[in-house]
């Protein structure tokens, strides 16, 4: 099979657009949600102790569920929403429950020594976090995020089961009705890469402003 | 004031104070001594509220720490309540425990400007001028673990003096310190001795430092207090065949 390249250019548009419309859009929204979400359910494990125990049952439930069967249950439940919202939403609360252990485990990491010294201080909660625990925490964990982040992006393509066509969906279909694979998924790839590299500089510069 | 009434401290099942009653007036140097285990460090942890008190009473100028007598119920107090009265304490660690992802100077007005709500300048000036105390004002823009262990704890030292307490905890600052950087953390802990009335509660093995600074020394065994007297008859002629061997084990 020979290389098209006029038709690699033809599919290029259509491509470029379902990757910004729906997998950027997803998985830039579904992973700051899944981000912030994932702290408030870290921290708010950690401040209530034993208490947060039915949480942790709620966490672990969605965490162990398949993303297709969220897909369609909330689609289905609520079906006032559209197909790209529940996608976001899904997306961002099912890997909020991963991120949310990658926190735990990055606040774990803190010596207790270190809230001692808080206590000591008299520092309220809200400063023991933002001063000292959670920029040291977020260090180790930061890494850990961005392997959700691109868990997240790799998963994109079960939106198909709510009707949502993302790039690669798009790309299978064009493949399929044209057997020019090769052109169509060298294109997307190149799509990925162009998306992916930006993002790595953006995720060390990241990483560098946590240096201390 | 320091009023300890009844302090019971358990650990499970395991009783380490068990009814202890003891009092440290205004401005005095008290230190702890006694064999490991004895209690000295949860002492200190109960007044920094760093562990729950099981049972009793601890008062700071007469205000109850964290429970108080109300309707002849022993009750917890508020947690806002707790830090208005722990404001009164600091406290230094065997570890240092400064927070490596701030500055020198971060570490230090962090707690002034976020707890007593000073104003930032006034929160710097006054951290350069206590720095300059422990003789480390040019190290100020440093990072922790760019220091010595010891410069780490004269940090960790003007840190708690920036909270300007009414008693200071010192829990074995030396001990994880290389021997020669031991001499300039006591040296400047003689001198806020000899130059302000902090109360200070001492647990240390440096006895000519305790000697030097301290009014009085508690020996602890087993979490009661054995014997106590002024430093230099408890390190002379200490009344209990326990208290000597102790004494000739550390000396
Ligand atoms: N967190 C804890 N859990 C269980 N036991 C503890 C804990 N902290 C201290 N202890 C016990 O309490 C006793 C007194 O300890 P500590 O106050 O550290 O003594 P010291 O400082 O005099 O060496 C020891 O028997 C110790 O094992
Ligand atoms: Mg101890």
């Amino acid at each position: 099979m020979t290389w098209d390249t006029e038709f690699a250019l033809s599919v290029f548009p259509e491509l470029l657009s379902a990757f910004v419309r729906v997998t950027l859009l997803v998985t830039v929204v579904g992973s700051l949600m899944a981000a912030a979400l994932g702290l408030v359910w870290a921290i708010t494990q950690r401040s209530l102790g034993r208490r947060s125990l039915p949480l942790r049952w709620v966490l672990d439930f969605i965490r162990m569920t398949p993303i297709p069967v969220q897909l369609l249950f909330v689609y289905y439940t609520f079906n006032n929403l559209s197909a790209l919202t529940v996608g976001i939403l899904v997306f961002g609360i099912h890997y909020s429950t991963y991120m949310a252990e990658s926190y735990r485990a990055g606040i774990e990491s803190i010596r207790k020594g270190q809230w001692e010294a808080a206590t000591a201080l008299s520092l309220p909660p809200h400063r023991t976090w933002r001063a000292v625990i959670l920029p040291q925490a977020l260090r180790a964990t930061l890494p850990s995020l961005g392997n959700w982040a691109i868990a997240m992006f790799k998963d994109t393509p079960f939106l198909i089961f709510i009707g949502v066509l993302e790039m690669v969906t798009v790309a299978r279909q064009i493949g399929g009705s044209t057997f020019r694979y090769t052109e169509t998924f060298t294109i997307a790839g190149l799509i990925f890469l162009a998306a992916s590299y930006p993002t790595a500089i953006l995720m060390r510069r990241l990483e560098k402003r946590l240096a201390y | 004031m320091i009023h300890f009434q009844d302090v019971v401290k358990r650990f499970g099942d395991t009783t380490v104070l068990d009814g202890l009653d003891f009092t440290v007036a205004p401005g005095e140097r008290v230190t702890l001594i006694g064999p490991s285990g004895s209690g000295k460090t949860t002492i200190l942890r109960l007044l920094m509220t760093l562990e729950d008190l099981t049972e009793g009473f601890i008062y700071v100028d007469g205000e109850p720490l964290t429970h108080e007598l109300r309707d002849g119920k022993r009750v917890a107090r508020r947690p806002r309540d707790v830090s208005k009265t722990r404001r009164r304490i600091g406290m230094v660690f065997q570890q240092f425990n400064l927070f490596p992802n701030m500055s020198v100077l971060e570490n230090i007005t962090e707690a002034p400007i976020h707890v007593l709500g000073k104003p930032k300048q006034e929160a710097r000036e006054d951290a350069l001028r206590i720095l300059e105390q422990v003789g480390l004002r040019e190290r100020a823009n440093a990072h922790p673990m760019q220091l010595s262990g010891g410069q780490q704890q004269r940090v960790a030292i003007a840190r708690a003096l920036a909270m300007h307490p009414e008693i200071l905890l010192l829990d074995e600052v030396t001990s994880a310190l290389d021997p020669e950087l031991v001499g300039d953390v006591l040296e400047v802990l003689r001198e806020i001795a000899r130059t302000t009335n902090i109360t200070m509660l001492i647990v240390t093995h440096e006895m000519q430092f305790a000697r030097d600074v301290s009014n009085r020394v508690l020996m602890f065994d087993s979490g009661r207090i054995l014997e106590e007297a002024e430093p230099d008859k408890m390190f002379s002629h200490p009344e209990h065949e326990r208290t000597r061997r102790f004494l000739q084990a550390i000396l």
